[in-house]
């Protein structure tokens, strides 16, 4: 079974179609990556996916459940998708450790040393234990970024939403970030990822998904659609990315 | 192993200068003041009613005299502002999530947390005071509380509707991010309101919220008007009795030197978060 079913999905705003009709699969272990110009909907697929948004038509299916039927949840839902965002999003006043534990916490009422033991064995798997106690503005971006990405896997979620993890940090940085994310895929973790990085999108995607004003032009394996693409927008976009340098 | 630090010539020379220049200003700055000081002496001393203003108004004699009474008054006033003080706040917080909330079964209470901040920042708080202190006794009802009871509920709702606008310009400043991230970990509203939205607004409006509890602390001396014998009322019936100002200027004093430990924590975090909010612009 898959773990995210889209199914003719539908976001307007105010009278702006963002999302047309739009279909997406996603299996367990599978690594989808979106890829399409700036405005394409790919942020605005993701919030849907984690009911940010609400959607104006069309279902999505987590695990087989329907989530946007009227009398779901939504906290119960999120609990179940981590999402990681541009910014980081860190909460300023809360250490490295609160930030990480504190839905553990909250929303699994673990005891504070279970979620701290936790939270620490994932630091120190991205190499952050001793970044524990400081406040995220002392850290760098990508140490920001990877507390960000540890924190959404503290909930051991099912789905992760990784939305152009990367794009606000110095290129120096951005290595740093991309490692764990091939380490997560290594670990089997099921991914959708919204990126402007090609080079890394053919080398971590199972299937990269070419977005077109909210409607899904183009799918397949990297090398299909980065490599041959079929359709003349596609071809475009990947001319004009190439101009611009993006994909050696 | 590194040899020490030796600064260079020209740092050195440096550094003697700024000294020099240190020095130079600090001679300066205490010369202007003293001129000043002299000046400002020599024209109130000099003015031809200084002697009787002296005598009614400075008089040690009447002050030393006028003192444990008004001492005694003042511990009413302290205990009114600590007890006013918490009241205010924690109505002020709630009427500021009250207005915050956005669904519908709420309109009502959202509603009428507005009215309330409209109706009371607009009041004058001696009306306030003068509707509750005389108008519900008034009513004559059982169970009337008494009228410090009903004094220090006037500036607890009159101020409480102050903060409470404090409190919501906090909870707006927080970026809409913050809680998309809270609410993507699954977070519920309240969870979010509590853990990540609250902390972060209470921290930027300290300031202009201790402002409100060093105004509060000045007018609780309004109670005064209503019966209660505070540092004020005291210092009226001392004057009553001696026909003599003195006493009210040392009730005056007596709240300036109250208020001093308030207002200096007041400028110290507002010194604070500035420089914290210039670190953060800087980044
Ligand atoms: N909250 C909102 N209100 C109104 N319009 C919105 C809102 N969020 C997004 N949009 C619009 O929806 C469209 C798609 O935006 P979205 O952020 O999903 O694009 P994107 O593919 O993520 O672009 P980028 O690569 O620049 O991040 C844009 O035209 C945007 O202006
Ligand atoms: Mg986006």
């Amino acid at each position: 079974m898959n773990v995210l079913s889209c199914r003719a999905l539908r976001k307007v705003f105010r009278g702006n179609v963002v999302l047309h009709d739009l279909d997406l699969e996603v299996a367990e272990h599978e690594v989808v990556v979106l890829i399409g110009a700036s405005g394409s909907g790919k942020s605005t697929l993701l919030r849907c996916v984690n009911l940010l948004e609400t959607v104006d038509d069309g279902t999505i299916h987590l695990d087989g459940e329907h989530i946007t039927s009227p009398g779901v949840n939504p906290d119960r839902v999120r609990q179940r998708i981590g999402m990681v965002f541009q910014a980081f999003n860190l909460f300023p006043h809360l250490t490295v450790l609160d930030n990480v534990t504190l839905a553990p916490r909250r929303v699994h009422r673990q005891p504070r040393r279970d979620a701290e033991a936790a939270a620490m064995r994932l630091l120190d798997r991205v190499g952050l234990a001793d970044k524990a106690r400081e406040y995220p503005d002392r850290l760098s971006g990508g140490q920001q970024q990877r507390v960000a990405i540890v924190r959404a896997l503290a909930n051991s979620p099912r789905l992760i939403l990784l939305d152009e993890v990367t794009s606000a940090l110095d290129p120096e940085l951005v290595g740093e970030v991309l490692s764990l994310i091939r380490e997560l895929r290594a670990d089997g973790t099921t991914m959708l990822i919204a990126t402007h990085e090609m080079s890394f999108a053919r080398e971590v995607a199972d299937r990269v998904c070419f977005l077109d004003q909210g409607r899904i032009l183009e799918q397949g394996t990297p090398q299909q659609v980065l490599g041959a693409p079929q359709q003349p927008r596609t071809q475009q976009f990947l001319e004009r990315i190439i101009a611009a340098g993006r994909l050696p | 192993m590194t040899t020490a630090y030796q600064p260079s010539q020209l740092q050195q020379e440096r550094i003697a200068y700024r000294r020099r220049q240190t020095v130079l200003s600090a001679v300066v700055a205490a010369a202007s003041t003293a001129v000043i000081g002299v000046l400002a002496a020599v024209a109130i001393t000099g003015a031809p009613g200084w002697a009787r203003v002296r005598r009614s108004f400075l008089d040690p004699a009447i002050a030393l005299d006028a003192l444990p009474d008004i001492l005694h008054g003042l511990w009413l006033n302290v205990q009114l502002l600590f007890f006013c003080a918490i009241g205010a706040l924690l109505v002020g917080l709630a009427i500021a999530l009250l207005r915050t909330l956005r669904a519908p079964v709420f309109f009502p209470l959202r509603a009428l947390a507005a009215l309330y901040t409209y109706l009371l920042r607009g009041a004058p708080l001696l009306i306030v005071l003068y509707l509750l202190t005389f108008g519900v006794p008034g009513l004559r009802l059982k169970g009337t509380p008494p009228l410090l009871v009903l004094g220090g509920l006037a500036l607890v709702i009159v101020y409480a509707a102050y903060l409470a606008e404090v409190f919501r310009a906090g909870i707006e400043s927080v970026h809409p991010s913050q809680r998309a991230a809270a609410r993507s970990l699954g977070l519920t509203y309240r969870q979010t309101m509590r853990h990540v939205v609250l902390p972060q607004a209470i921290r930027r409006v300290t300031p202009p919220m201790l402002n409100d509890l060093v105004a509060l602390q000045k007018d609780v001396g309004l109670i005064s008007l209503a019966g209660p014998i505070d540092a004020i009322r005291a210092a009226q019936i001392q004057t009553a009795e001696t026909y003599n100002y003195t006493p009210y200027v040392v009730a005056g004093v007596l709240f300036v030197l109250l208020a001093i430990p308030l207002i200096a924590v007041t400028d110290w975090v507002t010194l604070r978060s500035a420089r914290r909010q210039s670190a953060e612009a800087a980044l």
